[in-house]
């Protein structure tokens, strides 16, 4: 566990070390008020609750969580250190799992500085902040998904651009696969089980189930699994393709 | 003892390692030479565990670079080719994490950091970022770092390349020093870095071995071996003739107006015979000494391939 730390402590410092960390939070922050306040119509709607916001974040995230990702391995292979890193007394699996958990903080960091967002909210009413704490979860749960994904696609290559483009389409066919325009795709000719399997692997479905504040144990294994798998997916990429 | 048998390594078709054998033990310091894609980095790479073989067994001190690779990581210290760092940290917080990650904390870690910072020369830029570092800095840092843990096996990838005379010379210095009781394993194109810091030169070509041996004993194997270089003022009239036909001496060859130099059999000492033939000719020696052999020679002998399979 030492080691997994050990990584955990140094990615996130370098997120820190450039203005790169700072930039990706100001713009989250800004386009999380501009979604809530202006395409989520929070005023207007006149409820206190934040689903405005929690219903722009998976597109936020689609944007955003690649760009996190696409630098914990395609920048270690293009400049060498994964060579240094590979030959530390450490395992593959806790350098996979300390520099997603790094680039997870650092998400979370992002989504926690949202709160004046929740501040506003408890100012104007009486909000279920149940509801709240469970969109939050949801949201940083699938970040997870994400940066788990990105993870093993940026193990890929030596490219940033590249790794972040692949990722950015993974994510946006995860997300609309529970989406009607998806759905009808299948719904005229494929069994039934397909439609719901086709649904069922949808970031969304089990996003909003949780973001409507119920947390249903299956959604987050749904995350967790679905983390677990790309995590071990990026050690075997790492193994494999390391020499080139 | 790293016991190496017959490793090989494949990416696709191409052969990069070809079944090569061998064994270092303590004490040694083995230099890998060889023309770039050779397969000296490669073997290293498996060396230290990064890459696995395609067949074949690496035991480091006993311990099974594949089925107990983080024991054997432990003893090795290791220079990548090119010492590759993280560019954004500073050279303290990057030895910091290296330390950390080889299970130092607190302050033994602290006073690992200031030894090898103090042994490589590095405390002028402990506070600098490594992306505004030199390359010698980055170089050394690379050093630093391979040390930190005092490893008893020090695996050096091109540890010279790109450093001044300066430099070099400091980075030999440093290994001969670890040499004692460790196992060293440099590789270098630079063929007089062999003869500087090795006690035992190995030249790769094509993934295999074609020398295996001490320094002098490749030495040996130059035409200039024993050779005498000989310049006079002016050359006497005969000389050339009466040296070219001593005993031993299989053939001179005038380089400019007046220097000889006579190369003897393999293996012969003619400077007895060559210096009582001079007392013969009466002439002013300006210069006149034994060569020890021409590495490069050597080298060039064995890689270009006209040399066959010949370890020593």
């Amino acid at each position: 566990m030492n080691a997994v730390n050990v990584i955990l402590k140094r990615e996130l410092a370098s997120y820190f070390a450039t203005p790169v960390a700072y930039i990706f939070i100001i713009i989250f922050l800004m386009l999380a008020g501009v979604f809530t306040f202006y395409l989520g119509q929070f005023f207007e709607r006149g409820q206190a609750d934040l689903s405005a916001f929690f219903g722009f974040i998976p597109w936020l995230f689609i944007v955003l969580v690649p760009a996190v990702a696409m630098r914990l391995w395609s920048e270690e292979r293009r400049s060498g250190t994964i060579e240094l890193l590979m030959t530390l007394p450490i395992t593959t699996f806790q350098v996979v799992i300390g520099k997603f958990l790094a680039a997870w903080f650092f998400v979370g960091l992002a989504l926690a500085l949202t709160f004046p967002l929740w501040v506003t909210v408890n100012y104007l009413g009486e909000p279920d902040n149940g509801v709240i704490l469970a969109g939050y979860l949801g949201s940083w749960f699938m970040s997870g998904g994400f940066l788990a994904i990105g993870s093993c696609l940026s193990a890929t290559t030596k490219n940033q651009i590249v790794a972040f483009i692949l990722t950015l389409v993974v994510c946006f066919v995860l997300v609309v696969a529970g989406f009607p325009i998806v759905q009808d795709v299948f719904s005229g000719w494929a069994p039934l089980w397909l439609v719901d399997g086709v649904s069922n692997i949808s970031f969304l479905a089990h996003f909003n189930a949780i973001s409507r504040g119920v947390i249903d144990l299956r959604d987050l294994v749904y995350f967790s699994v679905l983390i677990a798998a790309f995590l071990y997916a990026t050690a075997l990429v790492i193994d494999m393709k390391k020499a080139d | 003892m790293i016991k190496v048998s017959n490793l090989s390594k494949y990416f696709d078709d191409f052969c990069a390692v070809d079944n090569i054998s061998f064994q270092v033990e303590p004490g040694e310091v083995l230099g890998f030479l060889g023309p770039n894609g050779a397969g000296k980095s490669t073997t290293m790479k498996m060396l230290t565990g990064f890459l696995s073989p395609s067949a074949g067994d690496i035991s480091v001190l006993g311990h099974d670079m594949q089925t107990d690779a983080l024991a054997a990581q432990r003893l090795i210290g290791y220079l990548p080719e090119g010492a590759p760092s993280y560019s954004d940290m500073t050279v303290q917080s990057s030895l910091e994490f290296i330390g950390q990650a080889r299970g130092f904390s607190g302050r033994e870690l602290g006073q690992r950091i200031a030894d090898v910072v103090a042994r490589v020369e590095l405390d002028s830029v402990l506070g600098k970022r490594i992306e505004n570092l030199s390359k010698g800095f980055r170089r050394r840092l690379g050093l630093a770092q391979a040390i930190l843990h005092d490893p008893r096996i020090l695996i050096l990838d091109e540890p010279t390349d790109g450093l001044d005379p300066n430099q070099k010379h400091q980075v030999r210095e440093l290994i001969r020093n670890l040499a004692q009781d460790k196992i060293v394993i440099v590789s270098t194109h630079i063929l007089e870095e062999v003869s500087a810091v090795c006690s035992r030169a190995m030249i790769l070509a094509h993934g295999k071995i074609l020398f295996d041996g001490t320094p002098d004993e490749l030495a040996a194997r130059s035409e200039y071996h024993n050779a005498i270089t000989l310049r006079v003022d002016k050359l006497p009239e005969g000389l050339e003739q009466s040296i070219a036909q001593l005993p031993h001496v299989t053939r001179v060859q005038r380089a400019e107006q007046d220097q000889l130099t006579i190369f003897p059999e393999q293996g012969q000492n003619i400077l007895a015979e060559v210096n009582r033939t001079l007392q013969a000719h009466p002439c002013q020696i300006e210069e006149l000494h034994v060569e020890v052999g021409r590495l490069d020679d050597v080298f060039r002998l064995l890689t270009t391939g006209k040399a066959e399979d010949v370890s020593a």
